[in-house]
């Protein structure tokens, strides 16, 4: 060993900018790992945006689409069916849509982009069942008076024709709206808004 | 309270004892030169493997109707697949290339000699597991190499007199490579051997830290107890682990810092090697990924030329050499053998070629040159000149040990220095 | 020890003059940089090969993206096999019936430049001649016997071999020089390599879509080595000045 002093400043230098510069090395380093994760082409290639011709749904009918895997729903809804929506409100946790479970298109009473037509992510919010569509007066077993909505078998949530969560039962919000558009009358794009909407 | 921290640790596992024994207070030579780098290189290449084979199995699909396609889905569909499928191949070449280094350091400097044998053992190991890891790695793209690779590698088991034809059938789990073979060689690849590779890393560092380093003089550093006078021994702390037993003289320097900076250079110029290869030139003219790997596994069209892939070729070379199939695979398993006996083999005292005599120095650096002429020959066309050419590197390399078996018993070597020197 | 890594260094390019093939390669000066280039090349891939050939593993989406081609423009004017952007380029030839037309079904593409190397594929697609005794009537220079018709004959024309009369061995003999175009193709001989160029250009970068994204970032990466490395070399000198 030197007498030679050890200069402690320009040691401390050192190793503070190397540890730095070696930190940012092993960020970098960790990028494509994490990066990784993310979706596929393939993924998104299977996700991509959906075209659904709808003119064949009649009146109180549901359509089942696939969508990123999920199902989506597309129901259309009879003037009567409508005109329901506003007589339960006061039994929903959410009648305004106030939450973030739909684009802003559709924060309204209908939940959709055209009245007649509700397009909804058919998962219940609570733990991610299917509901089942209940109508013609069977949904009334459930709640009293109101003859149609979506009842999921898992845990019992309970859901109105525009998706609208009913109170004291598990599910936190209302179901989810997907962005779609339509291309004309009688075709619907899930998966994107109409730019400028 | 980050002191207390620690106290409440080390009291219930020995987190400092260990740093302090293996790291801070392990005493190193400080004359240990740039061919001692290659041991710390390979632990990171190793790491490197584990990985991005760990993140490689995330998108590989295991199957011969989904393994070729699911990798060009992780070198297009997959974020950065691509990064981590060359990081992957790359640094199979790179394992090599490091250990190859590693283990030629080991037969200049005597590294081998008496008392670091099982340490030299413990390395062949890893060679031999290394070896199979990287075959059976290869096969899971399941390109046109990768299956005519495995078809010619596997048959060598044919030649074992009474079961070798049956063993095969065995080991593909089919009367041809299959979808079954590649799933076995699938689990061994990613589970089996990186355990045993891992383990006896684990048992080769253990052996090395209790010998301790050897140097390019290849004189010990520790001597005997009260053999040393207080202006001899070394100025550092070094653990009491080793100062109990010997006495260390002043020429180490503890392995943390000192040393972990010197391997941080070369693995800084090691990386920029790595790098350049991984984003500029994966393939390597052909060499790190072979072309016909990039067409899918055909069983009814062999490629034009089968080779192995460079690290192999050596080997493959002496398999070639010999016209007789049973005493081919011999000669190919003796020529590692061979390797792993160099402890029993050398029978001088003298380890580092530096003090040893010029006819070492010589066989030494001809057994390097026709290890790798076997290389050149072994991954090429055959020819019939080299035909003759490998027979006589195989002759060369058999006679390697044979000269130094012959010539170290009463080898003319020089004076070794009572120091370490500069 | 010099002297051994010396050897190393002149042994190594020795090792890749190893493979060699019988018909003289043409380079094919490529450059994955030339957009316009790569556009041409896959609008001749789409229009001449993927009748026949797939690339199983190459999406129309990311083709579109990389060579800068806007996706409504590029599904109406290349993607004339399935529905979706993100679909992979793919015909609908059942490779039963291929087999039964050209002897083999026709190799996926995608990875061809990275098989066969771009220089194979540049010749390769230049040295169609005619040959009667083969069943479409073509034979080729890089690949004797090829089962594949010569598609892109309206663009060449009809080659046949040239000869030329020149002394070997003391005798005067017909010797092979090349292939010449019997000009009914519509375009010249230079455009015709020009244009088999774009599309070896096309091959080479389905075979590796991450090339340009690999060089650049590779590039930064060792950049930043570099500075790692001084900063080490710098903090080792720090500490080794004490030993002696």
């Amino acid at each position: 060993m030197s007498n030679a002093p050890v200069d402690n400043n320009r040691r401390r230098f050192l190793t503070v900018a190397t540890s730095v510069v070696g930190g940012v090395g092993v960020i970098g380093a960790a990028v494509p790992f994490i990066a990784s994760w993310n979706p596929s082409e393939r993924a998104k290639a299977a996700g991509a945006d959906v075209e659904v011709d709808i003119s064949k749904v009649e009146p109180g009918q549901l359509l089942r689409v696939e969508w990123r895997s999920k199902p989506v729903w597309i129901v259309r809804r009879p003037a009567e069916t409508l005109a329901d929506l506003a007589k339960h409100e006061d039994q929903l946790k959410d009648p305004n849509s106030e939450k973030d479970q739909q684009p802003e298109f559709a924060r309204n009473q209908y939940r959709s982009l055209k009245e007649e037509y509700l397009v909804l992510v058919g998962i219940c919010t609570h733990l991610g069942c299917s509901p089942q569509h209940l109508k013609g007066g069977a949904f009334a077993e459930h709640v009293q008076g109101v003859p149609e909505g979506f009842f999921c078998p898992c845990h019992g949530s309970k859901f109105d024709m525009a998706g609208r969560v009913f109170q004291s039962v598990p599910a936190p919000s209302n179901m989810v709206v997907p962005p779609y558009q339509y291309v004309d009358d009688n075709t619907i794009i899930i998966g994107s808004e109409a730019e400028g909407a | 309270m980050w002191k207390n921290l620690l106290d409440w640790i080390e009291y219930r596992i020995p987190m400092m004892r260990v740093a302090n024994m293996h790291a801070i207070q392990y005493p190193a030579p400080k004359n240990m030169n740039f061919w001692y780098v290659f041991g710390f290189l390979a632990t990171i290449v190793l790491v490197n493997q584990i990985v991005t084979g760990i993140w490689l199995t995330m998108s590989y699909e295991p199957s011969a109707e989904g393994a070729f396609a699911s990798v060009e889905y992780i070198m297009r569909d997959v974020e950065f697949g691509w990064l981590l499928r060359y990081m992957h191949s790359t640094g199979a070449s790179a394992f090599f290339i490091v250990v190859y280094l590693h283990m030629f350091r080991g037969m200049i400097y005597g590294s081998y000699q008496k008392p670091r044998e099982l340490l030299w053992l413990f390395g062949m190991f890893i060679y031999l597991a290394l070896m199979a890891e990287a075959f059976m790695g290869y096969v899971l793209p399941w390109g046109q190499m990768s299956y005519w690779g495995a078809q010619v590698i596997v048959s060598l088991f044919s030649a074992i007199p009474v079961i070798g034809p049956d063993l095969v059938i065995w080991i593909q789990g089919d009367y041809v490579i299959s979808g079954a073979t590649l799933n076995r060689f699938f689990a061994l690849h990613v589970i089996a051997l990186p355990l045993v590779i891992v383990i006896l890393v684990f048992l080769h560092i253990v052996a090395l830290h209790e010998v301790g380093s050897n140097n390019p003089d290849g004189i010990e550093v520790k001597r005997k107890k009260g053999s040393l006078t207080e202006e001899e021994k070394t100025k550092y702390a070094m653990h009491e682990y080793y100062t109990n037993k010997y006495d260390i003289i002043d020429d180490v320097v503890p392995f943390f810092p000192h040393i972990v900076l010197k391997d941080l250079i070369a693995f800084s110029v090691f990386l920029l090697g790595f790098t350049y290869v991984l984003f500029f030139n994966p393939e390597l003219g052909g060499y790190f990924l072979e072309h016909p790997n990039f067409e899918i596994a055909n069983p009814l069209k062999t490629p034009e030329h089968i080779f192995p892939v460079w690290y192999f070729t050596p080997f493959y070379a002496i398999l070639k050499a010999v016209p007789d199939k049973l005493f081919g695979v011999i000669a190919m398993f003796a020529a590692i053998i061979c390797l792993a006996l160099l402890p029993w083999f050398d029978r001088s005292s003298v380890r580092s070629w530096r003090y040893r005599s010029g006819l070492h120095k010589v066989n030494l650096l001809v057994f390097a040159a026709v290890f790798i002429v076997l290389g050149y020959l072994g991954g090429t066309p055959q020819a019939p000149w080299k035909v003759t050419l490998s027979q006589v590197c195989t002759v060369m390399y058999f006679a390697f040990f044979a000269l130094l078996i012959i010539y170290s018993k009463n080898e003319k070597t020089k004076p070794l220095p009572a120091r370490i020197t500069k | 020890m010099k002297k051994f890594i010396l050897t190393l260094a002149l042994l190594v390019p020795g090792l890749a003059l190893a493979a060699g093939s019988g018909y003289h390669l043409d380079k094919a000066n490529y450059d994955l940089t030339d957009k316009a280039s790569l556009q041409r090349g896959a609008q001749l891939f789409v229009n001449y090969c993927l009748g026949c050939h797939q690339m199983q593993y190459q999406r129309y989406q990311r083709t579109f993206e990389d060579l800068g081609i806007p996706f409504e423009l590029g599904q109406e004017h290349l993607q004339f096999t399935g529905e979706k952007v993100g679909d992979h380029m793919t015909n609908n030839m059942s490779s039963d019936s291929a087999a039964a037309w050209f002897g083999a079904p026709p190799p996926d593409l995608t990875l061809v430049a990275r098989v066969r190397t771009a220089d194979w594929v540049y010749t390769y697609l230049r040295t169609f001649y005619a040959d009667d005794s083969r069943p479409f009537g073509v034979n080729n220079k890089v690949f004797p016997e090829v089962g594949m018709p010569h598609v892109l004959q309206e663009l060449q024309g009809v080659q046949s071999e040239t000869t030329e009369k020149r002394l070997v061995d003391g005798e005067m003999k017909d010797v092979y020089v090349g292939l010449k175009s019997d000009g009914t193709g519509t375009m010249s001989e230079s455009e015709y390599d020009q244009a088999m160029l774009d599309l070896v250009n096309f091959l080479v970068y389905t075979g590796e879509p991450s090339r340009l994204e690999s060089e650049s970032i590779g590039r930064w990466v060792i950049v930043f080595l570099f500075i790692l490395l001084v900063l080490v070399y710098l903090l080792k000198k720090e500490y080794w000045r004490e030993v002696h």
